[in-house]
């Protein structure tokens, strides 16, 4: 075979190169606008003033009082983040299952219905964008005014706003997987909802669990938040501890948290295990 | 008049190109046809059409004399429901059990609350079994599909499909990943499922002509998106399968079931005169 005249030449290669350039000339303004000037953390003094700050936390609080105290409000973080997620996952399912194309029947051929289809899925996905929009905080403000201080309005703030990001992920990660099995499905007639669990979770299960593993333990840090503004939990002692300027007692719920999110990182690890 | 028909179909893709070309045919309820032609012919288009997966651009389908692009959604989804298609890839999530994927094949005709069941605790397996034992696969029954090797999975594909029990059979390269004698029984299978009392139509795209001999009392050739010819197997000659292949070489692709010259294309004669053919 005779050697090629010219070198050959990747098309796609100046379209990437310009990518690239035009990434970094708009991300340029951004960081001017969000002052970021890592180096003042060394100007004159401002190591120190860090230093004496974080001095406080140590040694962490041992006694045995606060420890059950903080036994007590480690179960209650556990008990909202977990009922949160499951009412999330209740929100989030059926939502997730009316917005993906993965299951519209009436995108095939295109077929009958596919206008109120497409209107549906916008619907949806739209409603999903507002519940997850708010952050979690703000619905905790609203709910402690309408239930009173205490986990219930935390767990019902998750819901909303967890709600909606399992939704959003669920919605695209179903999209993503192999969707010719559940095209095949709904070609022989099957109902969405037999495509959904005979094809698209199967073929989903370790990303659908592993996301929302995820999320639990997102919920675990977001009711620290939602403790500063009374919902109960970790964050609520968390909030009477740096009030009271008790850097150790704050160092020992920090300690708390990184064990929490240990275990979350070992439970997604089973869960996908099993999955696999 | 009960059976499938398209009166000149077209397809253009949307990127613009032409997949068929005036379409027309006709088949009987019970009627087994197999379509052949070089690759790129517009066979798995003209199953996809006929499996209601693909809209025609240009003419109609008639399925049972409904056009089901015509029909309300329930409607189109009960007419699918009588729809199998057999995949040339099985689109079967490898974490499925065997017997799950088998299963899927009725999720048209079960109620929703069956379907979920079964996904705990199969509620066919002794039907799943079946349909696999006429694959010679009754033994995978509860393994799961990615310990399958891939000719295992297309006849899991097969399997689904018998298992349905649905009245058109649309098969795509059912058999292009068997060995010979597996893909002569997978045919073989596909072909008593149609010749069973309830007469199952079936249509099948195959690679292999001497497969398309062998097993189909009707040939469908094609060539760039048209049909070329479609008659009965007695009558189709060799010299008409060696121009239908022409771009592809001189010799005809098959399974190697059986050589194809005319001795025994006459032996083949003979094969569909067995009971239950016309």
């Amino acid at each position: 075979m005779a050697p090629l005249p010219v070198p050959l030449r990747d098309p796609a290669a100046r379209r990437r190169a310009t990518a690239a350039l035009v990434a970094l000339l708009l991300l340029w303004p951004l960081l001017v606008l969000a002052e970021f000037k890592p180096w003042q953390l060394f100007a004159g003094g401002n190591l120190q003033v860090m230093a004496s700050f974080l001095a406080g936390f140590l040694p962490p609080a041992t006694a045995p009082d606060f420890l059950a105290l903080l036994w007590k409000a480690t179960l209650e973080t556990l008990a909202i983040a977990t009922a949160g997620i499951a009412l999330a996952f209740v929100v989030a399912v059926p939502l997730a299952a009316m917005a993906t194309r993965a299951l519209a029947v009436s995108r095939i051929g295109p077929g009958p219905g596919r206008a109120t289809g497409a209107a549906i899925r916008t619907a949806t996905r739209a409603l999903l964008t507002v519940l997850r929009a708010i952050p979690e905080v703000v619905w905790a403000l609203v709910f402690v005014r309408a239930l009173g201080l205490g986990p219930g309005a935390g767990v019902l703030a998750l819901a909303v706003t967890y709600g909606g990001m399992l939704g959003k992920v669920y919605t695209e990660i179903l999209e993503s997987g192999d969707t010719r099995s559940a095209r095949a499905l709904l070609e022989a007639g099957s109902p969405r909802l037999g495509a959904l669990f005979y094809a698209l979770v199967p073929s989903t299960a370790q990303e659908l669990a592993s996301y929302t593993v995820y999320r639990w333990e997102c919920a675990v840090r977001a009711s620290v938040v939602m403790g500063f503004v009374g919902a109960g939990g970790l964050g609520q002692l968390m909030d009477q501890s740096m009030k009271m300027l008790n850097g150790g007692e704050a160092s020992t719920i920090l300690l708390t948290f990184l064990a929490l999110v240990i275990v979350a990182d070992a439970l997604s690890a089973v869960i996908r295990r099993v999955l696999a | 008049m009960n059976g499938l028909r398209l009166e000149g179909a077209g397809l253009v893709h949307p990127n613009g190109h032409r997949a068929l070309k005036n379409v027309s045919l006709a088949l009987g309820s019970g009627e087994r046809v197999a379509v052949i032609g070089p690759s790129g012919a517009g066979k798995t288009t003209l199953v996809r059409v006929l499996g209601t997966s693909l809209r025609p651009s240009e003419g109609r389908l008639f399925i049972d004399d409904d056009d089901p692009w015509r029909l309300g959604a329930g409607a189109l989804r009960r007419t699918r429901a009588r729809i199998g298609v057999v995949h040339q890839s099985p689109p079967i999530p490898p974490r499925l059990r065997v017997v799950t994927a088998v299963l899927a094949g009725r999720l048209g005709s079960w109620p929703g609350w069956k379907a979920l069941a079964s996904l705990v605790v199969p509620s066919d397996a002794g039907g799943a079994r079946a349909a696999l034992d006429r694959l010679d696969l009754g033994d995978r029954v509860f393994d799961r599909c990615d310990r399958l090797s891939g000719g295992q999975l297309q006849r899991v594909g097969i399997a689904r499909v018998l298992y349905q029990r649905p009245a058109f059979i649309l098969a795509d390269e059912p058999v292009s990943a068997l060995d010979p004698s597996l893909a002569d029984l997978s045919v073989g299978a596909l072909v008593a499922e149609s010749e069973a009392t309830r007469g199952a139509t079936l249509v099948a795209s195959l690679h292999a002509v001497d497969l398309a001999l062998k097993w189909f009392p009707r040939l469908i050739g094609m060539r760039a998106g048209e049909i070329v010819f479609d008659r009965p197997t007695a009558a189709v000659t060799t010299t008409m399968l060696h121009e239908l292949y022409a771009t592809e070489g001189r010799a005809l692709p098959r399974q190697g079931v059986e050589p194809i010259d005319d001795a025994v294309r006459a032996a083949n004669v003979v094969v569909l005169k067995r009971p239950g053919c016309q």
